[in-house]
């Protein structure tokens, strides 16, 4: 109907604003003259940066070949030990973080002071690593798995506690709606409504976090609060570097098991 | 300025009236200007009127999905508008509702799907372990076969339906509840024309069967010819038509929708 809009005048097309090319322009030369400050104030010293393949190859002489013997003395239960710490404190999370997710989805609860409530214990548990947490509960239960079991679980409430929360939050509002409709009470709401849409991501969530637990249980034991990370402690502190290596290297095998069994159920889960 | 064609006098024994119904969601600009209607225990009802006219709102006050900001809801001889709580869930469950997306659960298979509609019934612990009382469960069975699928389809994900298929699903559902009235938001604008008809076919074979008013909001107006016995037009938030729709006639709906280009 009405005639093309050509007014003569040419029109242009630019993905950003001056403003945001200024901006841009900014973080460039921000991070340019961070990357030169850096490496002046680092203070390499060039004597053991030159001979660090040297050490290196000469560490990996040193652990090899692994002293086999000491698997069956000390490494397979605490690797159990490890196994068991991993798992428990996983377990223990899930119990703790569940309902508090529950609170933080805004969906499901409506009340702002709970939901902020929510979110602090959780930033307050992901803001502790777990060696530091184990530092804190080995001063607390003394050394031993239960440190571990404590110190996994309460590193694990933020992060499960968040994903599921964030979860539940993108869950559809029209199933919900609809069970709503037929008159169901919120319980059945959560298990019919909710429950279905968020089963995927709470699996995933879980073994993801199991699997990050795996590996950091395993060095837990630096501080006393047990597992495999003991007798790796011990094994550096005596120098028996064909032990060390043996330890790495279970470790390692245990991670690259651990991943492949959470990914094959995580694929049939969903 | 209501252009009533039959006489719309309460009717004694109505099974569901509205009186000065408004919604207002900001302060002032209500999408509901105090509506007055009441709907007879039988047949289909048709709500036209051009989108964001107020028919979805009016629908969803009714099972109080939405809240009216002021007027009365009577259903069942008592006002449920301002009734909350397990009042409010025992009203809801009288109340079926058919949604445009079907807003089925879709990982749950479709029998449990159409189970879900006596969740307002039966007690928790048999919804959770997934034990429903056996009349339930062959009154879903039963159903899935009115709405024209069949056994095979009982244990299939809801995912794996096509649009047609998954309203159907949805239909079962809104009857699994026993309902005294049956809510119907625009339960064919995300369906193709010949899985609409037959949509609306379905409905209206089951209200007649079973009894059970249908309160239909819909775009389509040959549809609401079609198949309802009463076609209430709204524009603006009022209620502009009413009667049987045979008395429909183009200058209602200009009235309705606004200009003539489009008929």
């Amino acid at each position: 109907m009405s005639a093309p809009a050509s007014t003569g005048a040419q029109r242009t097309w630019q993905r950003f604003t001056p403003t945001e090319r200024v901006a841009r322009s900014m973080v460039y030369i921000v991070t340019a003259v961070a990357v030169v400050w850096s490496a002046r104030t680092v203070e390499v010293i060039p004597e053991f940066l030159y001979d660090a393949p040297e050490q290196t190859a000469d560490l990996f002489k040193r652990m090899w070949p692994f002293d086999w013997g000491f698997y069956p003395k000390v490494v397979h239960e605490t690797l159990i030990e490890t196994f068991h710490i991993a798992t428990l404190g996983t377990i223990l999370a899930i119990v703790l973080a569940l309902p508090l997710s529950f609170l933080a989805a805004r969906n499901f609860t409506s009340n702002p002071f709970l939901n902020i409530l929510a979110q602090f214990i959780f930033v307050s548990s992901r803001s502790v690593n777990s060696l530091i947490w184990a530092l804190l509960f080995v001063a607390v239960f003394g050394p031993g798995a239960l440190s571990g079991v404590m110190s996994i679980a309460f590193r694990s409430i933020g992060f499960i506690g968040k994903l599921f929360g964030e979860a539940l939050e993108e869950a559809q509002t029209g199933p919900i709606e609809a069970l709503t409709a037929t008159g169901a009470p919120r319980s059945m709401i959560l298990v019919k409504g909710y429950w279905p849409q968020v089963e995927p991501a709470f699996w995933s969530v879980a073994l993801l976090r199991w699997d990050i637990n795996i590996r950091e249980s395993a060095v837990l034991g630096l501080v006393g609060a047990g597992g495999i990370g003991v007798a790796l402690d011990a094994a550096l502190n005596n120098l028996y570097w064909d032990q060390v290596g043996l330890i790495l290297a279970v470790i390692f095998a245990v991670v690259v098991v651990t991943e492949i069994v959470t990914s094959a159920i995580r694929s049939r889960i969903i | 300025m209501t252009m009533s064609v039959s006489a719309t006098a309460p009717v004694a024994g109505s099974l569901l009236s509205v009186r000065n119904l408004r919604k207002e969601y900001r302060a002032g600009q209500p999408v509901l200007k105090d509506i007055t209607l009441d709907f007879a225990p039988r047949g289909i009802t048709a709500i036209i009127g051009p989108s964001g006219t107020g028919k979805s709102t009016l629908i969803r006050c009714i099972n109080r999905l939405v809240d009216p900001t002021s007027g009365e809801i009577m259903f069942e001889g008592r006002d449920i508008a301002r009734v909350s709580g397990s009042a409010l869930r025992l009203v809801r469950r009288r109340i079926g509702m058919v949604f445009q997306e079907y807003n089925l659960v879709e990982r749950l298979s479709v029998i449990e799907n159409v189970l879900s509609g006596r969740l307002g019934y039966v007690p928790a612990w048999r919804a959770f372990l997934r034990k429903f009382p056996a009349e339930d469960v062959t009154r879903a069975f039963d159903l899935i076969d009115a709405v024209g699928l069949n056994e095979e389809f009982a244990t299939r994900r809801a995912d794996k339906l096509s649009g047609g298929q998954r309203q159907r699903v949805g239909i079962a559902r809104a009857i699994m509840q026993d309902p005294a009235v049956v809510l119907a938001d625009e339960p064919t604008s995300s369906l193709d024309p010949k899985t609409s008809v037959e949509i609306m076919e379905l409905m209206a074979s089951l209200s007649a069967s079973r009894s059970i008013p249908i309160i239909v909001n819909i775009h389509n107006v040959d549809l609401a010819r079609r198949f309802a016995s009463r076609v209430i037009g709204m524009t603006g938030g009022n209620v502009v038509y009413d009667g049987p729709p045979g008395g429909l006639e183009s200058h209602h709906l200009a009235t309705i929708y606004g200009g003539e280009d489009w008929q």
